[in-house]
């Protein structure tokens, strides 16, 4: 019979099946983060468990992190308290933890492909709704809940339902000049934040095989604004070819076998879905979110909804109108970071708008490399220097302003346009407006001073 | 074990609004306790401090426990804390048109109820509160709630049913299953897994 990857990899690892209840699922590798393990030790802890195979698991501390230069020093003592937690429960666990200035910290899901833990075919969980970002290699990966995380932690399984499965065909060639990143909000606005509740997206189409992984990675991460319980796209020779030589990943003499088992997995031929959309991509232009969810997104050259589809409570929160176009709206910030846009492409399409130019004296801008190795990288390849000739601050890893729970907020009534994944209300501090967009159209706003798309050839600054 | 739920009755908390994120029950800046107690202080802050009239603010709600709210409650991040907070209020059940995957697999996790009726049903629901409190009672063994004197049917996911009316703990039901999780690791090592999990990192 023809099946899909989910359908083959959730064969693949379930131990029990009995009437009446979801499933027991085997989970091969979990990662950690220091704001939702601490309750997880805490729950094995009271029941004198301990956590049953350690290899399996790998800690970080991103969250709340500061990303100044001088990131150790935490001046906020209930978020010293979350990070002695987890260096202790890793130490009695013996769960190997990527300590800052260790080389190999970062944000959680930006680290674990790079360590070459993400891999296809495998089941893979942690607490934070991004998990997803690691089906870009064909992994089942899912955000779980502190509790959740306790019984993967003592059995190395969970009990879950088998989801429905979605395909997500992208139809036509994806447009210069425009990213994953507006593939996914074009999707997100098209379908609902709960258009996928319920579903594993496989992403599909030409233009999804022609992602780099970086930006699979971003089409991955925001699978869960739409509602879903993952998204993966189908591993390939893309894939292979970022996986060999990392540490976790197989060495030469598996090599071959392990190509072959993932190969394996790729859906076959005439499998079935239980839902399928279709997203053409032919005359995609880069968008932008205007309202507090990823569902009031636009392309920039379109106006905010008029009636149907405007959102007037959202509208008086980012304090902008019905019918309005965004383009040469003032922002005050600029983001570049986060799971979904804190990669060395990402920092590579920023620094290639940045190189040669100001950004406007009125804005603050972050860039915030999402792990040491990134960060690292773009020093090496001379990004950092960019970046910062651009009056641009170029920080240490970490989430940073993607939720304000580190030093990193924008303040009350600011606008902020963000290469993130989120625009709730107060998402990157008290009062904080955000607009969602592309690593490209952010520098590009930047420079500017306002949303645009358009790479202004010279500066106020210097024209004047 | 925990203790089973069979039935649930109290007044209603109206707050019909689509789309509660869990950035809007539990913000962030909140998040860096290490316990599960000490959110119910901060659940939905920023309504609380944006609106006076706020249901939450408003005394005459004080004691009730039945939170009933628009599509897609719990939409968002993974955090758990949410259900926490929403526990700590005294809130022990939370009934709306539709909730989001993992809030939902937390709630079970906490045997916090998620009561999903229709839309119309939790508009009625909200105009009664407001008229006139009167208790509303959730069967969860016949799946009916019954408020104003109507019964309404609602779905629960059958597994969350039996898990809060037999009071079943899912870690004891993984445990039990032990044995053939770590058989299917072994196993899986050998042929389908390629992690190199020995001294990756050393
Ligand atoms: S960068 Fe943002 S979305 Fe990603 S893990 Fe950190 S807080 Fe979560």
């Amino acid at each position: 019979m023809a099946l899909n990857i989910v359908e083959k990899i959730w064969q693949q690892h379930v131990v029990n099946q009995q009437e009446g209840f979801p499933d027991v699922l085997a989970i091969d590798f979990a990662l950690l983060h220091e704001v939702t393990s601490a309750q997880a030790f805490q729950m094995l802890g009271d029941r004198g468990l301990g956590v049953h195979d350690p290899r399996r698991f790998l800690a970080t501390i991103d969250h709340s992190i500061p990303t100044r230069s001088d990131r150790q020093r935490i001046t906020d003592p209930q978020a010293r308290a979350q990070i002695a937690a987890l260096r202790e429960n890793c130490q009695r666990q013996q769960i190997t933890l990527c300590e800052p200035d260790s080389g190999g910290q970062g944000i959680v899901h930006v680290i674990g492909p790079e360590l070459g833990i993400t891999q296809p075919g495998m089941t893979l969980v942690c607490g934070d709704s991004h998990t997803a970002t690691h089906g870009a290699f064909g992994a089942l990966a899912f955000g779980i809940g502190t509790s959740t995380l306790a019984h993967v932690m003592a059995t190395g399984a969970l009990l879950m339902n088998r989801p429905g499965i979605m395909q997500v065909a992208f139809h036509g060639e994806l447009p210069q000049g425009v990213y994953a990143k507006d593939m996914i909000l074009r999707l997100i606005a098209d379908i609902g934040i709960d258009g996928a509740t319920g579903h594993v997206i496989e992403y599909t189409g030409q233009a999804v095989r022609d992602l780099s992984m970086e930006q699979r990675m971003t089409l991955c991460n925001m699978s869960i604004e739409c509602g879903a319980v993952a998204g993966l796209v189908a591993p390939d020779e893309t894939t292979f070819r970022y996986l060999k030589g990392r540490p976790y990943a197989p060495p030469d003499a598996q090599w071959q076998q392990a190509v072959e088992h993932w190969q394996s997995r790729a859906s076959d031929p005439g499998c079935g879905y239980d839902k399928t959309v279709t997203v053409d991509i032919r005359q995609l232009t880069p968008m932008i979110s205007w309202g507090t969810n990823p569902e009031q997104s636009i392309a920039i050259d379109q106006r905010i909804p008029n009636g149907p589809g405007s959102d007037q409570a959202a509208l008086n929160y980012v304090g902008l109108k019905e019918a309005q176009s965004l383009t040469g709206v003032p922002v005050d910030w600029a983001f570049v970071g986060s799971c979904t846009n804190g990669r060395i492409e990402d920092l590579r399409v920023v620094a290639s708008i940045l190189n040669q130019k100001t950004i406007a004296p009125h804005v603050t801008m972050y860039v915030v490399p999402g792990s040491e190795a990134v960060r690292q990288q773009a020093i090496e390849e001379g990004l950092d220097q960019i970046i910062t000739r651009a009056g641009a601050d170029f920080r240490m890893p970490g989430c940073s302003m993607c939720l304000g729970m580190n030093d990193d907020q924008v303040p009350a009534g600011a606008r902020c346009i963000s290469t993130t994944n989120r625009n709730f209300i107060g998402r990157q501090g008290t009062g904080s407006i955000t607009h969602l967009a592309s690593p490209a159209t952010v520098a590009m706003s930047a420079v500017a001073g306002h949303i645009t798309t358009q790479l202004t050839t010279m500066n106020q600054q210097e024209a004047s | 074990m925990k203790a089973a739920i069979k039935t649930i009755t109290g007044n209603v908390i109206p707050m019909p609004l689509n789309d509660i994120d869990t950035d809007i029950i539990i913000p962030a800046q909140h998040l860096t306790q290490t316990s599960r107690a000490g959110y119910g202080q901060h659940a939905f802050a920023r309504l609380k401090k944006a609106d006076p009239e706020f249901v939450l603010n408003q005394p005459r709600f004080a004691s009730a426990t039945i939170l009933v709210t628009g599509d897609n409650f719990g939409c968002g991040s993974s955090r758990e804390h949410a259900v926490w907070a929403i526990q700590e209020l005294g809130i022990q059940a939370v009934v709306a048109p539709s909730f989001a995957d993992i809030f939902s697999n937390n709630a079970q996790k906490n045997h916090l109820p998620l009561i999903t009726v229709d839309q119309s049903v939790c508009a009625q629901m909200v105009a009664l509160a407001h008229k006139d409190n009167h208790p509303v009672t959730i069967d969860l063994l016949t799946t009916t709630l019954c408020a104003g004197g109507q019964q309404h049917p609602f779905t629960i996911n059958p597994f969350f049913q039996h898990v809060l009316t037999a009071g079943l703990d899912e870690l004891d039901y993984l445990m039990n299953h032990l044995a053939a999780i770590k058989r299917h690791h072994q196993n899986a090592d050998q042929r389908q897994c390629f992690l190199q999990l020995a001294g990756a990192l050393s």
